[in-house]
């Protein structure tokens, strides 16, 4: 029982990792209705513009506060360049667009930074702890914890603030929108640089552990089944849909890898979010708004 | 060696006075090709092209024909290879072309069955279904060695090579034509189908699916078939790749980022096109090579070569986005503007134009 | 931009036509080299082909080349991809500006693979060190592959020989339990033969724990080792997936000191990400990482100083993946100038290499000579012996750099030597092959 506790436990923490990737996606798509395959690759460049300024001995802040503006800044190229031309466009040109865009962004990030992996030491102690007899990582619990703080940020901007009015606005109607003068344009420029700060969040969380390199572009897949579980449209759902496959995969390993050989991991997520589909189309909080046949 | 083929593919379609012309020359020019050109642009450019096209070609079917994304190219692929694989080793009475043309048939039902939350689901969503085939059969083949025969390296390799009825098929010459005849004969079978009432039907889906049903399409049928035909034609094409261009294969050779390319390959050649796809893979074979030549001519190779291989990777998701936004019907759409066909310019929304 | 499109289709015919117009001012040697400096394993990569191009440029500029035959080396992309590799090997296998290709670095055991039966058929010997099929040590079968140093199955044999030497003897490993965390691909299982047949020599329990490519999540993994208790884990991952095993280890209370990592899971970039984690940790060094052999100082002198290096940052002369490239280079060039002996100084094709690799010895005063002692074993290669070595040091990350903890170990060549030629030849029976009899061979 104890094994199963701890597994089950271990899942969720290292399911919000996925969460805090997920957010992104969310952001972007709510904003822009675009599903942002380069979302890794921005996460990845994020990662690496800091860490890469770190490095050369900038402080910290300074490092924190040029990662930003460089985020900024190619939100406003993507939204200049990439949205406003193809606005109009059915999602799946969008998101084949953003294939391209994950070539741009990696291809640039690696040219221009190397393609050393980095070390990046956040400070944060990674040994276990123990409640009872139940081990559980330090990491996982930070990580939970910035995932936490992330999302009661990202609720108040949406909530509280005039930007978070507009956004929701255009979200939900984006016509409607447009004809009470919201800028659109405007807002997303803003939401994809939340979003390449997201990344910037998660890249620095993922690369703290498995060090800042081209892997962590990777993660975009394991966001995907994330996304179809806990919804497109809602940041709980991303959440959410990150606890159900952190612990899909740790319990699925555990308890039904063996028998089939281990190694199970990079499709069983899949094969979750496949039997979602059938039973829930839009995911746990998405909107009803998918398109059934 | 590469504009040949273009203007092979170029005359489906194009004025009908000078086609059966240009037809025979070119149709002549094609068959003599492996004596005319070096074994190198043979072995490492044409037959990879030819079967990068007919890749492109089957998922063409089911992506620009059929309106359903799939970035499970390369999972279809793995099975057509794979089932080969399996039947020259434990049916070696079965001659080789009837071995792809059965291998095609698993690979089709196989993209039958990934194809079925097709019917639950639209869109983009089903990025999901075929992702799952990617990553499930890139575990499945690696993981269970009935699969490779046991072999150590995991990794699969004809037998007793290419043979077809008594025919010695190992040199570059007999697979550049055991290559050209599947492709050809894969080509001309699509072509018809897409102007078949099947083909009608799924474009009907994929311009408006709500339409569609009310004329009376059916739905689930087609889009399902669109899934075996398009899978069936992978799975061939697959078994190319592996035996006719590589020789051998692993998962490895069908992973993500070859399903990638063959979606980049239709992006670029033009969606709902079926030369396009030979436009694309065409496209995609050389713009490594000419970008090479290239940066080789301008800087005489005193640049630092990983940062030219990063401009590379930029310059192709640059042309991605370009072809996306300014010509999202691709080169076939931009070569036959090219070629001065004036009485076809200029309607981008006119969907009866993507019928060749 | 149209336009553009165009002209870069029609450049590629251009290309076909310039390729065949070069012709030869001086002797040289051609050498393709397939690389990897964009993607996933880039990161080793660069380092790798700085190591070989600073040697090759070594050979050229300071010593004239081999016998005044130059080496003129080309660096192809291929991104690790196997497929792209065979493409690089179809361009080159005619050679170049009148020089035939004496040998092809696959640089990387898949592309080994995929190339195994044409390079056979073309007659040009594959150069894979520390990687290659294992069963092609044996010549007889495989007269062209080359898994040069040390193979998979020495790996495991020499990492269970180091674990029986801390341990206190063969006699104490009885019992033990050895897990294996390996890198769920063709690589991650290459060593498992061996291990399951030096597991019935010694009695030692053996567990086999698979992680799934990329890797980047493994607390399944490391939760079942910590239910199981081994008393050494041996790690055979690559690329991301070594760092997070090595931290994931430590989360889950599993010491570093009794984790010994695989050639490939044992560079600076494997253990640096990992920060405290991996101190302690130890890998199999058949290339051994520092800037303190007697061929550094002379790179440093001739190449480094003169502001020749291929190293983008020169804190990484001397990494292992460098020293990977220095030793692979210089494997091939003894090997080159055997061949010169026997043939002339003349470029080499195909078969004139294999005959080189396979008369390719490097004792210890050669190894002298050339400045590789300590970081380079004593090789002997035999028409029926294509790895030559197969022996490794061990080292040890402190934290800032790796040191070296032993002086080379030999693997158990004779306990493995039945399990390479019983698989040989079922390889010869599966393609048709007669195994050739070298012994009664002129050359």
């Amino acid at each position: 029982m104890n094994m199963f506790l701890e597994t089950l436990i271990g899942g969720l923490l290292a399911g919000t990792m996925y969460s805090l990737v997920a957010i992104g996606f969310v952001l972007i798509y709510k904003a822009s209705g675009v599903f942002n395959y380069a979302q890794g690759s921005m996460l990845l460049f994020a990662a690496l513009t800091f860490v890469s300024l770190t490095d050369q001995g900038v402080p910290v802040l300074v490092a924190l506060v040029i990662t930003i503006v460089v985020l900024a800044l190619m939100a406003v190229g993507i939204e200049r360049l990439i949205l406003r031309p193809l606005v109009n466009r059915g999602p799946m040109t969008l998101f084949m667009a953003t294939l391209g865009l994950a070539y741009i962004v990696e291809g640039t990030a690696q040219g221009l930074m190397g393609s050393q992996v980095k070390a990046l030491d956040l400070g944060i102690e990674d040994l276990p702890i123990f409640l009872g007899d139940i081990m559980i990582s330090q990491f996982d619990l930070t990580a939970a914890a910035v995932a936490l703080i992330l999302v009661v940020a990202l609720s108040l901007l949406f909530n509280k603030t005039r930007l978070g009015v507009a956004l929701r606005g255009v979200a939900d109607d984006t016509s409607a929108a447009l004809s009470i003068g919201i800028d659109i344009n405007r807002i997303w420029q803003i939401v994809w640089t939340i979003a390449g700060l997201v990344g910037l969040v998660a890249g620095l969380l993922w690369g703290a552990r498995q060090g800042v390199q081209f892997s962590l572009s990777l993660v975009v897949l394991k966001a995907l089944p994330v996304l179809i579980i806990g919804g497109f449209t809602s940041i709980t759902g991303a959440i959410i849909g990150g606890l159900v496959v952190g612990a899909a995969e740790s319990l699925g390993e555990t308890y039904i890898g063996p028998f089939l050989g281990g190694g199970i991991t990079p499709w069983f997520a899949y094969a979750l979010a496949l039997a979602f589909l059938f039973i829930r189309p839009a995911g746990l909080f998405g909107e009803q708004k998918i398109e059934r046949v | 060696m590469s504009e040949i083929e273009l203007r092979l593919t170029g005359g489906i379609g194009e004025g009908v006075s000078t086609r059966k012309l240009t037809g025979i020359a070119v149709a002549a020019l094609v068959v003599s090709l492996p004596f005319l050109a070096t074994e190198y642009w043979i072995n490492a450019i044409i037959v990879p092209f030819l079967i990068l096209s007919l890749a492109g070609v089957g998922l063409n079917l089911l992506t620009g024909y059929a309106g359903q994304l799939s970035l499970g190219a390369g999972a279809f692929m793995m099975v057509g290879a794979y089932a080969t694989f399996a039947f020259q080793l434990r049916l070696p009475e079965l001659p080789l072309p009837f071995a792809l043309i059965a291998s095609g048939i698993v690979a089709g039902a196989v993209g039958f069955a990934f194809g079925f939350p097709s019917t639950r689901i639209k869109g983009f969503y089903l990025i999901v279904s075929t992702l799952a085939a990617q990553f499930f059969f890139e575990w499945l083949f690696l993981k269970f060695p009935w699969f490779y025969n046991g072999d150590p390296s995991a990794t699969i390799s004809l037998p007793a090579g290419l043979w077809a009825f008594g025919i010695d098929l190992n040199s570059p010459h007999g697979r550049y034509y055991l290559t050209l005849a599947s492709v050809a004969l894969l080509t001309w079978l699509s072509y018809n189908l897409v102007r078949s009432q099947t083909g009608r039907n799924w474009m009907a889906i994929r311009d408006m699916d709500t339409a569609a049903a009310v004329i009376g399409v059916p739905i689930l049928r087609a889009k399902l078939q669109a899934f075996a035909v398009s899978s069936f034609i992978l799975g061939i094409a697959g078994a190319l790749w592996a035996f006719g261009y590589l020789g051998s294969a692993s998962v490895q050779s069908f992973g993500l980022t070859r399903s990638y390319q063959i979606l980049f390959i239709i992006i670029i050649g033009g969606m709902g096109t079926i030369r396009g796809a030979y436009l694309g893979a065409a496209f995609v074979s050389l713009l490594p090579l000419a970008l090479d030549w290239l940066f080789q001519q301008l800087l005489g190779g005193h640049a630092d070569a990983g940062l030219l291989q990063n401009i590379q990777k930029v310059i192709f998701g640059i042309l991605i986005l370009w072809f996306l936004i300014k010509e999202p019907e691709g080169l076939a759409r931009l070569l036959r503007r090219q070629s001065g066909n004036f009485n076809t310019r200029r309607f981008p929304r006119l969907k009866i134009r993507r019928q060749t | 931009m149209r336009k553009l499109i165009i002209a870069t289709l029609l450049a590629g015919g251009a290309f076909m036509a310039t390729t065949a117009t070069l012709n030869a001012a001086d002797v040289t040697q051609y050498i393709p080299l397939p690389t990897y400096r964009v993607g996933a394993y880039a990161s080793s990569g660069e380092l790798w082909w700085a190591g070989e191009r600073d040697y090759f440029r070594y050979i050229n500029e300071v010593e004239g080349g081999i016998d005044g035959v130059k080496l003129n080396y080309e660096e192809f992309e291929t991104e690790w991809s196997p497929d792209r590799t065979v493409e690089v090997y179809e361009r080159v296998k005619a050679g170049k500006d009148g020089s035939p290709i004496a040998f092809f670095f696959t640089h990387g055991t898949p592309a080994t693979y995929a190339l195994l039966e044409k390079a056979a058929a073309d007659k040009i010997p594959l150069i894979d060190p520390a990687g290659g099929r294992t069963e092609s040590i044996d010549g007889r079968v495989f007269p062209y592959a080359f898994p040069l140093l040390f193979s998979y199955y020495s790996q495991a044999s020499t990492g269970i020989n180091y674990i029986a030497s801390k341990v206190g003897g063969f006699e104490k490993l009885k019992g033990l339990k050895i897990a294996t965390v390996y890198h769920d691909s063709a690589y991650g299982r290459a060593t498992q033969p061996a291990v399951e047949l030096l597991a019935k020599k010694y009695g030692f329990e053996n567990i086999q724990i698979p992680v799934a490519d990329p890797g980047n999540e493994q607390s399944p993994q490391w939760r079942q080792i910590h239910e199981l208790k081994p008393d050494w884990v041996f790690l055979r991952t690559w690329g991301v997936s070594t760092v997070v095993g090595i931290k994931t280890a430590a989360r889950f209370g599993f010491p570093a000191d009794h984790i010994i990592g695989d050639v490939w899971a044992g560079s600076e970039s494997d253990v640096i990400p990992a920060g405290k984690a991996a101190i302690g940790y130890s890998a199999l060094a058949p290339y051994p990482g520092g800037a303190d052999f007697e061929i550094h100082k002379r790179l440093k002198k001739f190449i480094l100083d003169a502001g020749k290096s291929d190293l983008r940052d020169q804190k990484y002369f001397g990494a292992v993946n460098y020293n990977v490239g220095l030793v692979n280079a210089a494997l091939a060039v003894e090997a080159l100038r055997t061949g010169y002996k026997k043939f002339g100084a003349r470029p080499l094709d195909g078969e004139e290499g294999r005959w080189a690799f396979e008369h390719l010895t490097i004792d210890e005063n050669r190894l002298k000579e050339i400045g590789f002692v300590g970081l380079l074993q004593p090789i002997q290669i035999t028409p029926l012996d294509h790895e030559g070595g197969g022996a490794a040091r061990i080292q040890s990350w402190d934290g800032q750099k790796w040191v070296l903890q032993t002086d080379w170990i030999k693997a158990d060549h004779e306990a493995l030597r039945p399990l390479i030629e019983q698989q040989a030849a079922a390889y010869a029976k599966e393609h048709g092959i007669t195994p050739r009899t070298p012994d009664t061979e002129t050359n």
